[in-house]
């Protein structure tokens, strides 16, 4: 078994449906966990009160919006370049899911932004270059959306979103580069980190659901683009015959 | 433990509006998103299904 083998569009379909009842069964699993962690165990917090609890949130909402999106740019780029169909496939499938996770960081941002800002929106840096990033995936699904043929649209949707992949590291380091009302890095490779154990375990907990979360739709919706795509062919047409999918 | 009541836990000590707001959002999106995606892949091979029908009778 080669695992370039998976590149082919039915093998993908194949491993993915096996795989992601497990991956939803992980999701669930840390979700527990990190809301159980998050808030039955995390205390609350001397100077903002409950209003943090929305940390175990929105930090892993903004870390999947940024990773998901050098994903989709990392994955148009190699099915562009190399001319992959299922590169090019997954790239379509991770957009929504990031524009998904990025509007829950704003949402989540200003709904914490108030109690502990007393604003819901300030136009900073960290701010601004989030809300650019939720009009990038916007715009690439916009554009591949509106070309009918979809080697082109692909095509294009590569450009984008290797062109608005430079944002990546402004969002990053955006807290460093200007000053700013949004707190530092949560979590940094050289220093301790700044919170408490159990809030950063909530967090981290968080975090792993919500990797579990993007691999389990970005893989469903990536199905559905195989079909779709593929629906001429023999093996869809014996799927089809058959009178099953394959499990969701 | 650091609720004494269930009515402390949902006030949120007078935050609600902001926890829950968050919470209750990312949680409908994250079921609605796989809802959709799931009756996309539905569709998609529902029309398989159509075009499949379609060929039939050249055959």
């Amino acid at each position: 078994m080669r695992l370039y083998n998976f590149a082919a569009p039915s093998r993908f379909y194949a491993l993915t449906g096996l795989l992601n009842p497990w991956l939803w069964l992980v999701t669930a699993a840390f979700a527990v966990a990190g809301l159980y962690m998050g808030f039955m165990i995390a205390p609350v917090d001397a100077t903002q009160g409950n209003a943090y609890r929305i940390i175990f949130i929105h930090v892993p909402a903004a870390w999947m919006s940024m990773v998901l999106y050098l994903a989709m740019a990392f994955w148009a780029a190699i099915g562009w370049a190399f001319r992959a169909r299922m590169a090019s496939m997954l790239a379509r499938a991770l957009a929504p899911t990031g524009a998904m996770f990025t509007f829950v960081a704003l949402w989540t941002g200003a709904l914490w932004g108030k109690p502990a800002w007393g604003a819901w929106w300030v136009w900073d840096a960290r701010l601004t270059s989030e809300l650019i990033l939720l009009f990038l995936y916007l715009g690439y699904i916009a554009l591949v959306e509106a070309i009918d043929d979809p080697r082109r649209a692909d095509q294009a949707g590569a450009l984008l979103s290797v062109v608005g992949a430079v944002n990546i590291p402004v969002i990053y380091f955006s807290v460093r580069w200007w000053n700013t009302l949004h707190q530092g890095a949560s979590i940094s490779m050289t220093s301790a980190p700044k919170m408490a154990t159990t809030m950063l375990i909530a967090m981290l907990l968080m975090t792993l659901s919500f990797w579990a979360y993007s691999f389990a739709v970005v893989f469903m919706r990536t199905r559905a683009v195989v079909i779709e795509r593929e629906r001429h062919t023999a093996w869809v047409a014996e799927l089809v015959r058959e009178g099953k999918g394959g499990r969701a | 433990m650091n609720w004494q009541s269930p009515s402390e836990f949902f006030a949120m000590g007078g935050h609600a509006l902001y926890v829950w707001g968050s919470y209750g959002l990312t949680a409908l999106l994250m079921v609605v998103e796989p809802w959709l995606a799931m009756r996309r892949r539905q569709r998609a091979l529902h029309d398989a299904g159509l075009a499949e029908v379609w060929k039939e009778p050249g055959q």
